[in-house]
């Protein structure tokens, strides 16, 4: 037997001659929550709606539980999709929506009525059964779609950006609800957003696209803390890029120059003497001294920048700086309590600072436009 | 895909075969009666002529046709004169008293415009509703002669037609998107400045096509002109009526249903032309 | 009420006025109790009960009825169907299609009347019950058309998808999706098919005999003759009855909506 459930093998796709999916491979774990990250036109929702059998695969193969679905309709498939729209049917009840896949299985009934409630409990809106999709909000129709899916108890469900359609804080309760929902059912899931915060937060694992390919595939942390490549890095957060180039290569330890100054850094990855870099930092890892802080030894150390602008976010206040060698730096300062010298952030613009960052937080990778 | 084939076939030969059998046939059998001589027994001869299009041009003829055209003409400007500001306001009224509002037009426009001549009838008619009215109001001595004159027939068709003209307007105005007045307005615009910069280009669609709905049916409407014009031929409708019932000249009605059929053809180019111009800034 | 809007409301009144006033004088006037005067007199049911003594009269009746009913069913059918296609296929000569649909809804009455009229007469139809019936069924065909393909293009067209994949087949999909979503945009393409076949004059002036006759046809040769009583009575019924039509099929069209 297969520890996967859901196989991709070199699939391709293409509308029109236009290519949408390009060799995309992917393999997903039973029970696990799958989140296929990217922008709009990558190629996303398109792997959905071949593994639901809306379309067929131009190329290559999919496989779910090991069997082969190239000739399997939609209608056979044990999987499942709570479409973006919710496609709520709106001339039936939220009972009968629900029942509508029981029902076509010939259950009957005081089982069809159970199965059909206890879905409806799991999303806790038993007591709206009887109402039309039309008389509900926005929240409570997503929840009809999630119940019309599972009440099926498919291998996989699949879901084609359910939250795009509710407001911020109603998003938020429902990633927490669905996530919980996910373990309880123990049904993998393979959800579809363009949200990198909601991927990264819902997510066992994730799987960055762009135009047609998965560029990374691995857990929440990875993909944050070691974007394998610049659209990755860019895609989930926000962060800094310093061009350099390599002096001493000494793996795993490297001196790259960035401007007037060499770092000594390390990385994984091989890199040969002359080479040119990018060091990826995550706003949050920048420190900033004050010109009051340290000495002057330490100040010495450090990259002197100018404050260009001040952006107070409640939690946080974010920094755009300008490196004296010409480059943007944005950098995000928390609040901190126990940090009395960082208590006070009122900087003010055209405020002379001096930063740095953690090391070895930092990512190195080959340089590319 | 294999089981709705048979559905999607007989569903398209049936629609397929109609049409053609009753829409794309008649029509062409019409251009081919219009170039045949008038025939005996059989009301067509199988003999090519031009001469039913030249009859057109004929003094005779073309004072019917030039009469036709002003009234309908004059009935679609009335139309839109009066149908615009309506429906502009039936747009601004509130939200919960548009649907009434909009089915007391929409019972007109379906009921039979032959009933409601014939209403017409009874309040010009000279010792009709209007005449008594106007009696004792004391505004005229004696009675009007309403009935079988030119503006009676205008008003005819301007009653039957007016809804016509309403229902296409009250679409494009309600899709007018209200922000953009605003818009104009922030942007100094005047009153005339919007309606002529933004609110007509926008709803040109609609008139045209109002104009479209009312122009060709007040060319054709012969029971009108019979019924509040009199015996006299007043419109196209009566001429290609009395080819074919009186005068037995079919190929001659039909040059001259030909002649209208270019004529709808030339409206509805404009109203592509329109409709694609508006929808030009609609793109993304 | 400032005085604008006054103004704005007066102008809606009396478009209001023009549109329902000679509707109103028709029908008021039907009840009069005098057969040439227009002096009122007292209500009478005397012309309503004049037509039910009219055999030849409700012979039409029951002819105009006949060909509406028959006329608004076959188009109903086939405009119903020409919509699904028209809207899930695509199809050889699908864009001849749609023009002709287009044609056939702009072309003037009149001409498809004698379009029509030639037509039967090339193929030596005798004019009658038959030839009226095909009529009418073809200029009903464009507005069932609209009607239902209005109503699918409304449709989310992941509802089908969605029934798929709740494991619903083709023909599973259609009973219990497609045909209940278009349940009421068909059923008020019917009612204004039988309304606009009932009310038709100018197509079924050209494409019928003497030996089948009409209520419209008959109202328009007797309105020729001059105003009598009974011509208000009998145009006071069918607006009754074309008023009814039309607010059961707008009443089906909103709540198709919703």
């Amino acid at each position: 037997m297969n520890e996967w459930v859901i196989e991709l093998r070199n699939v391709s796709k293409a509308y029109a001659a236009h290519p949408v999916l390009r060799n995309v491979n992917l393999q997903v774990r039973a029970g696990e929550f799958l989140t296929l990250l990217g922008p709009s036109g990558c190629g996303k929702t398109t792997i959905l709606r071949l593994l639901a059998g809306f379309e067929p695969a131009d190329g290559g193969e999919i496989l779910i539980g090991g069997q082969d679905m190239r000739t399997l309709p939609p209608e056979q498939r044990q999987v499942n999709t709570v479409f973006q729209s919710y496609a709520l049917f709106p001339h039936l009840t939220v009972f009968e929506n629900v029942a509508f896949g029981p029902r076509l299985k010939r259950i009957r009934g005081e089982a069809l009525r159970d199965q059909v409630m206890e879905a409806l409990r799991m999303v806790k809106l038993e007591d709206l059964a009887g109402r039309r999709p039309g008389q509900l909000s926005g929240g409570q129709q997503q929840r009809v779609a999630m119940a019309r899916a599972v009440v099926n108890r498919p291998r996989v469900l699949l879901l084609d950006e359910p939250l795009s359609a509710l407001d911020y804080k109603l998003r938020k309760a429902m990633q927490l609800e669905l996530k919980q929902l996910q373990r309880r059912l123990g049904i993998t899931f393979i959800f579809v957003t363009h949200d990198q915060e909601e991927a990264l937060s819902m997510s066992d694992r994730v799987a960055v696209m762009n135009a047609g390919r998965i560029e990374q595939f691995g857990t929440p942390r990875q993909i944050y803390e070691a974007p394998e490549n610049l659209f990755v890095a860019r895609f989930v957060g926000e962060i800094n890029n310093l061009p350099g180039r390599v002096v001493v290569a000494a793996p795993p330890r490297y001196d790259i120059r960035l401007h007037d100054r060499v770092v000594n850094l390390k990385s994984s990855r091989v890199f040969g003497i002359g080479d040119r870099v990018n060091l990826l930092i995550r706003p949050e890892d920048v420190r900033i001294w004050r010109e009051w802080e340290g000495s002057a030894e330490e100040r010495a150390a450090l990259f002197p920048a100018m404050v260009e602008e001040v952006i107070y976010k409640g939690s946080t206040v974010d920094l755009a700086l300008r490196l004296d060698s010409g480059d943007a730096l944005s950098t995000t300062q928390f609040f901190n309590e126990d940090d009395q010298a960082l208590m006070n952030l009122d900087f003010r613009e055209g405020e002379r600072v001096f930063v740095d960052w953690v090391h070895d937080w930092e990512t190195i990778l080959p340089h590319e436009e | 895909m294999k089981v709705k084939e048979p559905f999607k076939f007989a569903a398209v030969g049936v629609i397929g075969f109609w049409l053609i059998a009753f829409t794309l046939l008649p029509n062409l059998l019409v251009v081919v009666a219009s170039v045949l001589e008038r025939g005996g027994d059989e009301f067509v001869a199988l003999v090519f002529t031009p001469d039913n299009y030249r009859r057109l041009f004929d003094p005779l003829y073309l004072g019917v046709l030039l009469d036709s055209l002003w009234l309908a003409a004059a009935t679609t400007l009335l139309c839109l004169l009066l149908g615009y500001p309506f429906a502009y306001l039936l747009t601004r009224m509130p939200a919960r008293w548009r649907p009434l509002l909009l089915l007391l037009v929409i019972v007109p426009f379906w009921t039979s415009s032959l009933v409601r001549t014939y209403a017409m009838v009874i309040l010009l008619q000279t010792n009709g509703w209007l005449n008594q009215l106007l009696l004792d109001l004391g505004w005229i001595a004696e009675p009007l002669e309403l009935l079988y004159t030119e503006p009676a027939v205008i008003a005819g068709m301007l009653y039957a037609l007016l809804p016509f003209m309403i229902l296409p307007l009250y679409a494009v105005l309600e899709k007018l998107d209200r922000r953009l007045i605003e818009a104009a307005r922030d942007l100094g615009a005047g009153r005339v400045t919007i309606f002529r910069r933004i609110i007509l280009p926008l709803t040109l669609p609609g008139i045209v096509a109002g104009c479209l709905l009312t122009f060709l049916p007040g060319l054709g409407m012969f029971y009108v002109a019979d019924l509040l014009g009199g015996a006299r031929a007043m419109l196209v409708g009566n001429l290609i009526r009395d080819q074919f019932l009186s005068a037995r000249d079919w190929p001659f009605g039909a040059a001259a249903s030909v002649l209208l059929t270019v004529l709808m053809g030339l409206l509805l180019w404009a109203y592509y032309l329109s409709a694609r111009r508006a929808n030009q800034g609609a793109l993304p | 009420m400032k005085p604008r809007g006054a103004i704005q409301i007066a102008y809606l009144v009396l478009i209001y006025g023009f549109l329902y006033l000679p509707i109103l004088v028709l029908i008021v006037y039907s009840f009069n109790d005098a057969k040439y005067s227009l002096e009122w007199r007292g209500v009478t049911w005397t012309w309503y009960r004049n037509l039910l003594d009219d055999p030849d009269l409700l012979q039409a009746a029951l002819n105009s009825v006949l060909i509406a009913a028959l006329s608004a069913t076959v188009a109903t059918g086939i405009g119903a169907l020409a919509a699904v296609a028209l809207y899930r296929y695509e199809f050889f000569g699908k864009p001849l299609l749609q023009g002709l649909i287009f044609v056939l809804m702009m072309t003037p009455d009149i001409v498809m009347g004698i379009a029509l009229l030639i037509l039967f007469a090339s193929l030596s139809l005798p004019l009658g019950f038959w030839t009226l019936l095909l009529a009418h069924i073809t200029f009903n065909i464009p507005f069932v058309v609209v009607t239902v393909l209005s109503r699918i293009s409304g449709f989310d067209r992941h509802l089908l998808e969605a029934a798929k994949d709740l494991g619903a087949t083709e023909f599973q999909t259609v009973r219990r999706i497609v045909l209940p979503l278009l349940m009421p945009a068909v059923a008020a393409g019917w009612l204004l098919s039988f309304t606009l076949s009932m009310d038709d004059v100018m197509v079924s002036f050209f494409v019928t005999g003497p030996t089948f006759e009409i209520l419209p046809l008959k109202i328009y040769s007797m309105a020729r003759l001059g105003v009598t009583p009974e011509i208000n009575a009998l145009c006071a019924m069918m607006l009754g009855a074309t008023l009814i039509l039309i607010l059961v099929a707008q009443l089906l069209l909103l709540r198709g909506r919703s």
